[in-house]
């Protein structure tokens, strides 16, 4: 193995994050900050308990999924996407790197960037919420599982995206409404049936949900059920970008 | 002489049905300048990005210094570096940092003694800590030339190197490349600046809507197909060129001060003993004489006006 490309990528990518730390770190940080003001503060103190948990710390994973999501797939979508964007990616063709090197050292790039950022804003909500998490090890476990499932999700979208808007269209359209009606700020038990029923459908039920029994030891659906889905989305996701690598699609012509 | 790169039959049509190159077969050899000649969409930029891994071949083979540049990819592009034509740099970077990484992503152990030599032998260490985005387009394409070497590699490919650069930068260029050559570099060179080949190639390959349609010596295709021209500067202005000289085909300058005489050199008679004989006993005399030999531009030129 190539450990030297490996480590030369993986590096590169971080320095980014430490270069633009405003944007990258900072700015995440703030906005779920303010979104434990607003719906942990000031409209969770008038929600009743939800499973003997105060809705300011139901939330706290629903927000730190939020944040995982969102974050892992931008950065390894636009880690890959800017070098194909400003030409800088044939070097990256032309170097002695397999396909499964340039993947560990961006998606590791990215769910390293995701998973501190994760942590980070885990600290933010111990301000505002007092915390007890029932389940470290397998907290730490569904953290990192989603940000580096999320983050090879994002790889496949940065090889997809023709453009800017195709970039964005993605996170956007499709994972940002799949995290707010995936049970983030709510128990999908208090839907009614059939939404409840159709929330079902939706994958990031199941990692908030894990997640969620992680930090009370209660949870939507079952565990194993979490954690199944989430390593099948793991699986569906390197299926695909072993099928990118190996038949160069949009990579190689 | 032992090929470091030998390509076998290689062909490629894109999606879109464009045949960019057809059936492509050509040796490098170790330690040689060899320019590519071609006209715009020739497929130069394609042959080079298939060797270099970055385009796929539909058909053919490969191999750089003894390896498959499929089989033993890893291997294969160990050993080339690539200098693309376009400008393509990370904006934000510094140099250093861009160079440091380029090493590392081919292989390479750090080694922050060389990775300073070639900075240096670039005249770039003094621009070690910028931002790419503050250098000049030629500081940026020496940056290009250093992230290629930074994994010293024993073949060396430059896409263009010298278009849109400034005269004092071409010749600066052209004297790195040699001296890279003398470090033991095979240097690949694709240009459509003939003159840089007929400075700088040892061979050239000309290349024509995908087809190689020569390989030559540089000097051996210059003897070979080059014309060679007379021109006598007269002392004395003529309205036209004599009956007894019309057998020469002689060409009278419109002041009527100079006559041009072409020849082949490969001719076996050259005619020149005749016409000089001629001349003086046409009772004309000359103050001058000189002879031009047609440039690689003109051999090049007329080359691929032939075969299109």
């Amino acid at each position: 193995m190539n450990l030297h490309a490996v480590r030369a990528i993986y590096k590169f990518e971080m320095a980014r994050t430490f270069r633009t730390l405003l944007q990258s770190v900072v700015s995440p940080v703030l906005s779920t900050s303010l979104y434990f003001v607003v719906f942990g503060g000031a409209i969770g103190s008038r929600i009743a308990e939800i499973d003997g948990v105060t809705y300011g710390a139901f939330i706290v994973p629903g927000l730190i999924m939020l944040s995982l999501l969102t974050q892992s797939i931008s950065n390894a979508s636009f880690g890959i996407y800017f070098p194909k964007f400003i030409g800088t990616i044939y070097e990256l063709l032309s170097a002695p790197v397999s396909s499964l090197e340039i993947v560990i050292g961006y998606v590791g790039a990215a769910a390293t960037k995701s998973a501190m950022l994760g942590l980070i804003t885990l600290a933010t909500a111990a301000f505002f919420v007092p915390l007890h998490i029932e389940h470290p090890v397998w907290m730490l476990a569904f953290l990192f599982l989603t940000c580096i499932t999320f983050s090879l999700f994002g790889f496949i979208i940065g090889i997809w995206a023709r453009n800017f808007e195709q970039l964005q269209l993605i996170p956007l359209l499709i994972v940002t409404p799949l995290a707010f009606l995936g049970g983030s700020f709510y128990s999908i038990d208090m839907l009614p049936p059939l939404w409840r029923t159709i929330s079902l459908a939706n994958p990031v039920v199941y990692l908030v949900s894990g997640f969620r029994w992680s930090f009370f030891g209660t949870a939507d659906v079952g565990i194993q059920i979490s954690l199944a889905i989430t390593l099948l989305f793991l699986v569906a996701c390197l299926a695909i970008v072993t099928w990118i690598f190996r038949t160069g699609y949009r990579l190689k012509n | 002489m032992q090929p470091i790169v030998s390509i076998s039959d290689v062909s490629k049509t894109y999606a879109t049905g464009f045949e960019a190159l057809k059936h492509v077969t050509l040796d490098i050899h170790k330690g040689e300048i060899f320019a590519l000649l071609g006209p715009n969409g020739a497929g130069k930029t394609t042959l080079i990005s298939i060797i270099c891994g970055i385009v796929r071949a539909s058909t053919g083979r490969v191999i750089a210094d003894g390896h498959d540049i499929i089989g033993e990819y890893r291997q294969a592009r160990f050993k080339i570096g690539l200098v693309p034509q376009e400008l393509t740099t990370d904006a934000f970077e510094t140099v250093w940092a861009t160079v440091t990484h380029s090493r590392g992503l081919f292989g390479r152990s750090s080694n922050p003694a060389y990775i300073e030599k070639v900075l240096k032998d670039l005249s770039l260490w003094d621009k070690k800590d910028s931002k790419i985005m503050t250098l000049s387009g030629g500081m940026k394409r020496r940056v290009m030339i250093a992230k290629a070497l930074s994994h010293e590699p024993t073949i060396l490919f430059l896409d263009e190197p010298t278009a849109g650069v400034d005269v004092e930068l071409r010749r600066d260029m052209w004297n790195l490349v040699r001296s890279l050559r003398e470090s033991g570099v095979t240097i690949i060179l694709t240009t459509h600046y003939i003159d840089e080949a007929e400075e700088m190639a040892d061979r050239v390959g000309v290349i024509n809507k995908g087809e190689i349609i020569l390989v030559e010596e540089k000097k051996a295709l210059m003897r070979k197909l080059g014309k060679k021209e007379i021109t006598l500067e007269l002392a004395k202005a003529l309205d036209r060129i004599p009956d007894a000289l019309a057998h020469h085909k002689l060409d009278l300058s419109a002041d009527g001060h100079e006559l041009t005489y072409s020849y082949d050199t490969q001719g076996e008679r050259t005619g020149i003993t005749t016409l000089l004989h001629d001349l003086a006993e046409a009772g004309i005399r000359f103050r001058d004489l000189n002879t031009k030999q047609s440039s690689l531009e003109e051999i090049f030129v007329n080359l691929v006006r032939e075969r299109s």
